[in-house]
């Protein structure tokens, strides 16, 4: 295993402990203490904040320039039918079809 | 109640696939999404550690940024009703909390059916979410330029999908709208990974001016 692997599988060690942590919490300690609703919302908001930077990052840049055409459309054609509420494995294979005509119409 | 649960376990699934196409096309082993998806089960936040680390940010602050989407399930635990049972099944029963199982143990009119729903649900995400993810993995292993079959729109787009409700939320959308734009104007000049944290900074501004605006309408 090379060293730049085993710094990726310690974090990911690090993620999935920490996240055991996160879920053995509350049941623990449920009985004892009460949850301000305020802080509930705030950790969900800053959930959804981190998700949609990271669907930004991941559609529009490639390193540290804009990426090309196709997946941005892509992802657009997508994000609307899952606005209009269409099932998930629509929302996916338009997205992905969309890109890849894009990517053999224009090479 | 069973249909529901079979088809929440297989749209998990397909979510796993193209986790794990994602994850080798971005040039990770194909055996890392399949651990990982087995071991943390948590979706988002491992599409953001994977996404982050692919981008070539520090693998810790990926992971700190996976614990944080993550923070979620300690709300999840103080809502969930009395369905863990303890000993070994309270850790295998800690270790499905998740979205799916605890939106629908909360479904359920009583305490038999909530316990059925929830371990129905968790194990079944349990199982088809690293199956998906081991699906995927194989597929692209065998498929090098996966762009060009538009893998690469998938990705953003499945996530897109599955928090398009919670941006229904007023509030929830300005800070989103806000920590995006923070996020796009930072990408060209910082390090990958740091400009979705940086994301939180941004979005702190509104999310914490809400109370007061509400007090004051109040008055």
């Amino acid at each position: 295993m090379k060293a730049s692997e085993i710094i990726v599988v310690s974090a990911m060690l690090a993620l999935a402990t920490g996240t055991f942590a996160l879920r053995w919490t509350g049941p623990a300690l449920r009985a004892r203490v009460v949850f301000p609703p305020r802080a509930r919302q705030l950790l969900e908001a800053a959930a959804i904040v981190l998700l949609t930077a990271l669907v930004a990052i991941t559609t529009l840049t490639e390193g540290h320039s804009f990426a090309d055409w196709p997946r941005p459309i892509g992802v657009a054609v997508g994000a609307i039918l899952a606005w209009r509420k269409a099932p998930l494995v629509l929302v996916v294979l338009a997205a992905a079809a969309t890109d890849a005509i894009l990517r053999l119409a224009f090479p | 109640m069973r249909r529901a649960i079979v088809l929440m376990c297989l749209s998990v699934g397909l979510i796993g696939v193209s986790y794990g196409a994602s994850a080798v096309a971005a040039g990770f082993p194909a055996w890392l999404p399949v651990v990982t998806a087995s071991l943390v089960v948590a979706g988002s936040s491992e599409f953001l550690f994977v996404g982050i680390i692919a981008g070539g940010g520090n693998p810790f602050a990926a992971a700190l940024a996976g614990l944080l989407v993550n923070a979620r399930h300690v709300p999840y635990g103080l809502a969930l009703p009395d369905v863990l049972g303890s000993g070994w099944r309270r850790v295998l029963g800690t270790h499905v909390m998740n979205d799916e199982s605890v939106v629908m143990a909360l479904s359920q009119p009583d305490a038999a059916r909530q316990r059925g729903t929830y371990w129905m649900s968790g194990l079944g995400v349990l199982l088809c979410w690293p199956l998906g993810a081991l699906l995927g993995a194989g597929a692209a292993t065998f498929v090098h330029n996966t762009n060009a079959f538009g893998l690469d729109a998938i990705f953003p787009s499945v996530i897109l999908a599955l928090i398009l409700p919670a941006l229904k939320d007023k509030s929830t959308r300005h800070a989103a709208l806000a920590g995006t734009a923070v996020a796009l104007a930072v990408s060209p000049f910082t390090p990958a990974g740091l400009p979705e944290l940086l994301a939180l900074a941004g979005a702190a501004i509104i999310l914490l001016r809400k109370p007061k605006q509400e007090a004051e309408a109040a008055r």
